[in-house]
């Protein structure tokens, strides 16, 4: 078994319920494993939660951490990944001052290489938006650090597996 | 004054279906066949007590003396029975103090279900007066848990908790319920739970690994069966019988599993683990095959990890599938309950009888009857022993109690020398090892069993710790046989002081009180012996009584619990001195 620690994308589905975080993020804790960036949201299914958790260790811990997860009541299903199973992305966005658009030419053609958003506008500040794999955010970040960013954000991968994932089949048959 | 109309009167005497929260709760134990709740009411849980008063007579609340106990009373009562066991308690500290006996449920399976009152929903993060997050609290410890806020949810939150607490592998749900939803009226409907969507108690049996397990099995020349509680969760211990006694397997117990096969059983071996037998550790790592049957690999049990069976095939018949290569890395695992999976399992079973391997495990029991058990039982030294005692409550009850023991020397001798002949006899805190336990599970155990006879055993240090059931025991005349193990020491914790470190014997001296006086002051009888030529009278006048009675032995103080696996050695590593 792959003792070697990489980077592994956990899907889980879960019923929209309070306290189901609590409940997962306590499997890491009381581990002591660190997770590296974890988003919540909707998933294609109604009332059904798509967590979506980025964590750095073994294949034997992940396999054993699925194990855990999936043992929890309200959770219908977890995942696995490693990134080639995987199309994912991050968000982020960059609060930067107004004034920097207009004298300093060098960020207008950082904004239109890479493909950044501006989200608005007003006399103060802009809001830059991008979205990509974390090394394209970094070089972002790192470019615009030299002019001085107000502020930085950026969101948890969110993660799109290849496969099929069988949920709703998987919820009918409790149906029949 | 108006007379009702024939209408009216048919509305009135039709049963009240628009109840308020507190009534349906009780309702829904009802609904749920519960006979019999522990408990310790309050502010936050009064309304549910107001109701418990008027459906007396159909519902038996039993007034432990701290809500430790109303824990693990329901988890003695569910140990013994199989069923349910129900607690209760306000919020706060009430619903704190359920807390050691919720992971204590958690970590050996034992299906409870807590009932909390909490603040009212407008109170709910407001540092209320006995407010606390007992769902955030008991999350980790929990199979489940939930917080009511409308009374229209309690029926379904209930059934579902029942269900969740008793299915699959089992576990304690608990459910907080504020107090306005106790006092909230709605239209009462109950229904039992059958199911739910995301969760699937009993993963499905592959037949492929049960024919891969029986080629394995029908193959090997030194097997080796441990079994653990999922046999006796599973009610599997007759298709485990038929296994063994189909394939001549010498079969060994962990301490959760003891009592689904006789202790008399030929092919039974014994105990596994830190303080069990000495061939079943021994030949652990000897086996070419080693069949685990619901169990869990606790580190107990396999010692140190890499070298536990690394010579063996390993088979893993397991309900949860989160243990499978959790400790140990299995060659075929067998996902599903033991009942079914047995019985498809000894069907494709060879007949077989291993002689040679089995006569292996009764020369190394030979060895550890020369240098351990002969001392135990039949000791020449002046001092009584603990196991002297089992045996003598063996003789009495001609092995058919149910031992409920609390945690440490006391535990592991009752473990190694009872006589379980019946299977749910052995009670015990396994998995978490918590000092107190036994006395409120003996309660517990007697209620749901009370044609059993249940002798609690326990040691000066735990019995301390929740010795105020006397007082449930007195009110609620529960004939339970308290027998005090009394060598005036913490005596696990001044075994390892002992070997370990140096015999610094630091803080587990005990100046203990008259525990006969103080049985007494709950006007239960009791009787301490200190000679050995009184005690096979004394253990025969305890058993013979009908009442609660409480029974102090001292024993030799500064005896130890052999054969052991120290911590971080291997099981074959085992000292017998």
């Amino acid at each position: 078994m792959e003792t070697e620690k990489q980077l592994y994308t956990i899907s889980i589905y879960t019923e929209n319920n309070i306290g189901l975080l609590n409940r997962i993020s306590a499997i890491f804790q009381r581990r002591h494993l660190n997770i590296e960036s974890l988003n919540i949201s909707a998933s294609e299914i109604e009332a059904v939660s798509r967590f979506t958790i980025l964590v750095n260790m073994t294949e034997e811990s992940v396999k054993k951490i699925i194990g855990q997860i999936e043992k929890q009541v309200e959770v219908i299903k977890a995942y696995f990944h490693t990134d080639e199973d995987t199309i994912y992305q991050e968000s982020c966005l960059f609060k930067i001052k107004s004034d920097l658009l207009f004298e300093e030419r060098q960020i207008q053609n950082i904004i239109k290489e890479s493909n950044a958003r501006i989200v608005t506008v007003n006399k103060e500040f802009f809001v830059l938006e991008k979205s990509g794999r974390r090394s394209e955010l970094e070089i972002l970040h790192r470019e615009l650090n030299v002019f001085g960013v107000m502020q930085f954000v950026r969101s948890g991968r969110i993660a799109i597996t290849k496969d099929k994932l069988k949920i709703t089949e998987m919820l009918n048959a409790f149906k029949n | 004054m108006e007379t009702l109309t024939s209408k009216q009167k048919e509305y009135l005497e039709q049963p009240k279906d628009r109840i308020s929260g507190s009534e349906a709760i009780v309702r829904c134990l009802l609904a749920e066949g519960v006979e019999v709740l522990y408990g310790y009411p309050g502010g936050a849980i009064m309304p549910v007590y107001d109701e418990l008063y008027k459906y007396e007579g159909k519902i038996n609340h039993v007034l432990t003396r701290h809500e430790q106990c109303a824990a693990h009373a329901a988890q003695g009562y569910a140990r013994i029975s199989g069923k349910v066991g129900v607690a209760m308690a306000t919020s706060g500290p009430g619903a704190t103090n359920l807390i050691t006996g919720i992971a204590d449920a958690q970590i050996d399976s034992t299906p409870i279900v807590c009932i909390t009152g909490q603040v009212p929903s407008h109170l709910l993060g407001s540092d209320a007066f006995q407010e606390t997050d007992i769902v955030g609290i008991s999350t980790p410890v929990t199979k489940w848990n939930h917080q009511i806020t409308k009374a229209s949810q309690i029926p379904e939150v209930i059934a579902r908790a029942f269900y969740i607490a008793r299915s699959g592998r089992p576990g304690p749900v608990l459910i907080d319920i504020t107090k306005d939803a106790q006092f909230e009226e709605f239209d009462f409907q109950y229904k039992k739970c059958t199911g739910v969507r995301s969760y699937k108690p009993v993963p499905e049996i592959d037949e492929n690994s049960i024919t891969a397990a029986a080629a394995l099995i029908n193959s090997a020349k030194k097997p080796m069966i441990v079994w653990g509680q999922g046999v006796i969760l599973g009610k599997a211990e007759e298709e485990l019988k038929a296994v063994i006694e189909k394939t001549g397997i010498p079969s060994a117990w962990t301490i959760l599993g003891a009592s689904a096969i006789p202790t008399v059983h030929p092919l039974n071996v014994g105990m596994v683990g830190m303080h069990g037998n000495y061939a079943p550790n021994v030949l652990t790592n000897e086996c070419d095959v080693l069949i685990a049957i619901g169990m869990r690999f606790d580190d107990r049990v396999t010692g140190k990890l890499d070298e536990y069976a690394t010579q063996a095939k390993i088979i893993h018949f397991e309900i949860d599938p989160a243990e499978i290569d959790k400790n140990v890395k299995t060659d075929v695992a067998v996902l599903g309950d033991a009942k079914t999976s047995l019985k498809k399992l000894v069907s494709l079973l060879k007949t077989n009888s291993h002689p040679d391997w089995l006569q292996k495990f009764k020369d190394l029991y030979t060895i550890e009857y020369d240098k351990v058990i002969k001392n135990d039982l039949y000791p020449t030294a002046k001092g009584l022993t603990m196991g002297e005692v089992l045996k003598e409550i063996n003789i009495q009850t001609k092995g058919e109690a149910a031992i409920v023991t609390d945690v440490g020397q006391h535990q592991m001798i009752a473990c190694r020398y009872a006589d379980f002949n019946v299977s749910k006899s052995n009670i015990t805190s396994g998995g978490l090892g918590t000092m107190g336990f036994a006395l409120p599970a003996a309660i517990g155990a007697k209620m749901a069993a009370p044609e059993r006879e249940v002798v609690a055993i326990i040691g000066d240090g735990g019995y301390q710790m929740t010795i105020q059931e006397l007082g449930t025991i007195f009110q609620n005349k529960v004939p339970v046989k308290i027998v005090v193990l009394n060598n005036e020491f913490l005596g696990m914790v001044r075994q390892w002081q002992q070997l370990f470190f140096d015999k610094r014997y630091a803080s587990t001296e005990m100046v203990n009180p008259n525990f006969v006086a103080i049985a007494q002051g709950y006007y239960i009888e009791a009787k301490k012996v200190t000679k050995r030529e009184n005690l096979a009278a004394a253990v025969k006048e305890m058993i013979a009584s009908d009442e609660p009675y409480f029974l102090e032995v001292c024993v030799e103080k500064e005896n130890n619990v052999f054969p052991m696996v120290p911590s971080g050695a291997s099981v074959s590593e085992i000292r017998l001195e």
